[in-house]
């Protein structure tokens, strides 16, 4: 854990020299940043604040711009909902209400209390053929139901519990 | 050759205007603005200053060049429609309950909407969400009211310097915000008010004390003195048709008396002694060379700014509390007394043209035994509206006069509130101290003026002194930079937040027009004239009360200084700083601030991590990365628990860890 930490701190004074610190190249540092860290922590912002000279509240505001910035940390499952033409049109909507409701989320609340999962909804994952398609991290499910994919749901609670 | 342009048919000649909104203004033609402020940038974004161009359509003036020969039409039906629409739009998009808003009567929406004559709302009302955050002591954001003109954003950054609210989200959900989403308690604010000055509506206002100073002065166990600030007898005319500038001081007190009041004293008076012992201080540091420039220490945003951003120049800050607060410190220890009435029945209001005092009212360092020195801080604005309230004929109030002696005061005293003023005041007792004469003059002329930054410098004793007078935190910020980069040096320096000095405070009745502010300023340099004294050493009850303060015997000085003097601590910005990597209880933070870093700060970072990990101690020893211990001439610098190490090297780092951990007993 606390090498992890090292190693992050570690870039991200890496990604702040590169860029000499210049505040016009706030968006790329956040970017690369991003990637370290998987979010942008609130201390790494006002971190990023400081060395760039700038304050705080520009930092989050450009943070909150743009919607590739994550502001809380992801779940240890990423389910991305596809909501393109082909999936919508074969009711993707109906499957996101399903996972919402299951997992007590919503939109603005996207990731569950206990960190496992986060839901998104993406634009066409480009696997239309097999719509509505549902990726959880890497694996892909095609021709999905609102039960199919609780029953996916379901596996993984009982793993993430058996594991305990 | 001259050029002109046609405005409504009329030939107007353009000057040195830089846009056309200038130019329209010029020929006395009054067009909306939302996010048009003459002190701050073009910022374009609220579409109310639209004209219509022949040959180029509907053009913003405030981004539009003057150009020789352009024929604009400012009330077109195509103009006026497309404003009507906007202002419609705005309405329906937020909560503007305007009965019950703090900016009603002031709001440039609410006056819009009733110039263009909308009687109804087109559109369908939006459901408003966001919470008002009044967890500050001095300003309440009110996120529905905002129309995102930006002026507020501008108004910290561009002329304070410092960037505690911006822009976040976007479209239907951007607002303007502190850091994280933060309450206005938590961040950088100063609590200067200015964002609330320039916002037309009601989305940043002051938060107002007129509730509970009411209720203390219809309760007959409580004992209600007022202290009134030297700026705000030039401005609270104002509110009541006179022109600025004008000195209303006998009707303000006589009114202060006819609410309730029971005795009306002067923040002038204080100001007076604290001419005398920041004068006192001054001599003595001018004459050891240590700890200059002095910097005035009266205005609590700046004395926030200099936690928050410049801890090493703590020591340089006069160690004066402010005349607010040592007028709260005088009257709570000598006025039960003198009144026959128990402490906890005396109640001190403030009457301030600023919005920084409800804060420095409310800091640790002045309350005693959950007491605060000064109970309540209302405004300039909320003396008015009290009096409004109250139903009196301002005009006609017969002017009555100060109680004595809190209330007696100097000319010194009075200009307090002007930029430049307590600078001037300084130089009347230091000049005649160091001399040891009196002199027939009284005037140094010369610290006066408008500039945000002025330099003077004046021969005393034999002696070159050289001030510098600041107004705005963001001059602030450039001087003190210049200072610590050896391009400047002074013996003193005044620092005011706001523009004009405590003449423009942020809670004195709204102007935008900075003629206003100059009105007031030349307003209180012409009540000085009326008064008979000018040097505050001549005030005669200075010494009767600074005994009564005391008492005799040896321990007065010490007991004085007690009473007029306070101490400074380093302000986080924000709550919580710094990347936290280990958590433990034994604290060791590293500094990454640039000097640091550059010095080697990772590599005694690593090394701590290694060691640490290798003897697993990782739960026991919590290792952060910080921001600057303000000691960046010695980086490296760590802390190692309370200890401060700098120059610091990896062999040192782990020799203080060992000692660290021996101390703390997880080693014997
Ligand atoms: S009160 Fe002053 S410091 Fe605070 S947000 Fe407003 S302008 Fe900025
Ligand atoms: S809070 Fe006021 S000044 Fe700031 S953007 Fe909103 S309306 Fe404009
Ligand atoms: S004043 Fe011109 S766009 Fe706002
Ligand atoms: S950079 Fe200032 S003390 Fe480290």
């Amino acid at each position: 854990m606390s090498t992890q930490a090292a190693l992050n701190f570690n870039n991200l004074c890496e990604i702040l020299e590169k860029h000499n610190n210049d505040p016009a190249k706030l968006i790329t540092i956040l970017q690369e940043i991003q990637e370290v860290y998987r979010y942008l922590p609130e201390d790494i912002m006002t971190f990023v604040a400081t060395s760039l000279g700038i304050s705080p509240a520009k930092v989050y505001g450009v943070a909150t711009f743009y919607s590739h910035f994550a502001l809380k940390p992801k779940g240890k499952y990423v389910i991305k909902l596809c909501d393109g033409t082909a999936c919508h049109v074969k009711k993707s909507t109906a499957i996101l209400e399903a996972l919402q409701t299951r997992l007590g989320l919503n939109e603005k609340n996207n990731t569950s209390s206990d960190g496992i999962f986060t839901i998104e909804t993406v634009s066409c994952l480009g696997a239309c053929g097999l719509a509505p398609v549902v990726m959880i991290n890497e694996e892909v499910h095609g021709a999905m139901t609102p039960e199919l994919a609780l029953k996916e749901i379901d596996k993984i609670i009982q793993q993430e519990e058996n594991k305990q | 050759m001259k050029k002109t342009l046609l405005i409504n048919g009329n030939e107007i000649e353009i000057a040195q205007e830089k846009n056309l909104l200038e130019v329209i203004r010029k020929a006395n033609i009054e067009l909306p603005t939302f996010c048009y402020h003459s002190e701050l940038s073009v910022y374009g974004a609220c579409r109310l200053c639209l004209v219509e161009i022949e040959g180029r359509g509907i053009q913003p003036a405030c981004s539009t060049l003057p150009e020789q020969g352009l024929k604009i039409k400012t009330h077109s039906s195509k103009v006026r429609a497309i404003r009507k629409i906007t202002i419609e739009l705005l309405l329906a998009k937020g909560g503007h309950d305007c009965t019950t808003c703090g900016k009603s009567g002031n709001c440039q929406l609410q006056k819009l909407a009733h110039k263009l004559g909308i009687t109804h709302i087109r559109f369908k009302k939006e459901k408003t969400i966001s919470i008002p955050d009044s967890t500050a002591p001095s300003i309440i954001r009110d996120p529905n009211k905002c129309v995102l003109c930006g002026d507020c954003v501008r108004m910290c950054s561009e002329i304070q310097s410092i960037g505690a609210i911006d822009f976040a989200n976007r479209g239907k959900d951007a607002m303007v915000l502190p850091a994280f989403a933060k309450n206005m308690n938590q961040v950088e604010c100063v609590h200067c008010g200015q964002c609330a000055r320039v916002c037309p509506t009601g989305a940043l206002t002051i938060k107002p004390e007129i509730d509970p100073v009411w209720q203390v002065l219809n309760d007959p166990s409580k004992t209600v003195v007022a202290q009134v600030a030297p700026a705000v007898r030039v401005a609270i005319g104002e509110e009541f048709g006179f022109p600025p500038g004008t000195t209303c001081t006998g009707q303000m007190v006589s009114a202060l008396r006819n609410l309730g009041f029971d005795k009306v004293f002067d923040t002038s008076f204080t100001a007076d002694l604290t001419v005398v012992e920041e004068g006192n201080e001054f001599i003595k540091r001018f004459t050891t060379q240590k700890d200059l420039p002095l910097f005035t220490s009266c205005c609590p945003a700046w004395v926030k700014f200099t936690e928050q951003y410049y801890p090493d120049l703590l020591k340089n800050l006069s160690s004066c509390k402010s005349p607010q607060q040592m007028f709260g410190s005088v009257a709570k220890k000598l006025l039960p007394g003198q009144l026959n009435i128990e402490k906890k029945d005396l109640v001190v209001v403030s009457i301030m043209p600023c919005t920084a005092k409800k804060y420095e009212a409310r800091r640790e360092e002045f309350t005693k035994d959950g007491i605060q020195d000064v109970d309540f801080v209302i405004t300039t604005q909320e003396l008015a509206r009290m009096i409004k309230e109250g139903g009196m004929d301002f005009k006609n109030l017969a002017p009555d006069s100060f109680d004595l002696p809190l209330g007696f005061k100097t000319g010194a005293g009075v200009i307090f509130g002007n930029s430049g003023g307590v600078s001037e005041a300084v130089l009347r007792y230091v000049s005649e101290k160091l001399e040891q004469k009196k002199s027939e003059s009284y005037e140094f002329k010369e610290v006066r003026g408008g500039d945000g930054i002025r330099e003077f410098t004046t021969s005393i004793a034999g002696h070159e002194v050289k001030m510098a007078i600041v107004h705005s935190l963001g001059n602030a910020r450039k001087l003190v930079n210049k200072i610590q980069a050896g391009q400047a040096d002074y013996d003193i320096v005044e620092v005011m937040a706001c523009p004009g000095g405590c003449i423009g405070g942020a809670g004195q009745p709204d102007y935008s027009d900075q003629s206003i502010r100059n009105s007031r300023t030349s307003g209180l340099y012409k009540n000085e004239k009326m008064i008979q004294l000018h040097k505050s050493q001549e005030n005669p009850y200075l010494q009767e009360v600074m005994h009564q303060l005391s008492g005799s015997g040896e321990e007065a000085a010490k007991q004085v200084h007690h009473f007029l003097h306070t101490s400074y601590q380093t302000k986080k910005r924000i709550i919580k700083e710094g990347i936290e990597i280990t958590s433990g209880k034994l604290e060791i933070s590293v500094c990454f601030g640039t000097g640091c870093y550059l010095k080697g700060s990772q590599k005694i970072l690593t090394t701590l991590l290694d060691q640490v990990k290798r003897d697993d101690l990782q739960t026991r020893v919590g290792i952060k990365a910080t921001f600057c211990f303000e000691k960046c001439g010695k980086g490296p610098v760590v802390s190692f628990g309370n200890k401060i190490v700098t120059a610091c090297t990896p062999e040192m780092a782990l020799e203080e860890l060992k000692t660290l951990l021996i101390e703390n007993e997880v080693f014997s």
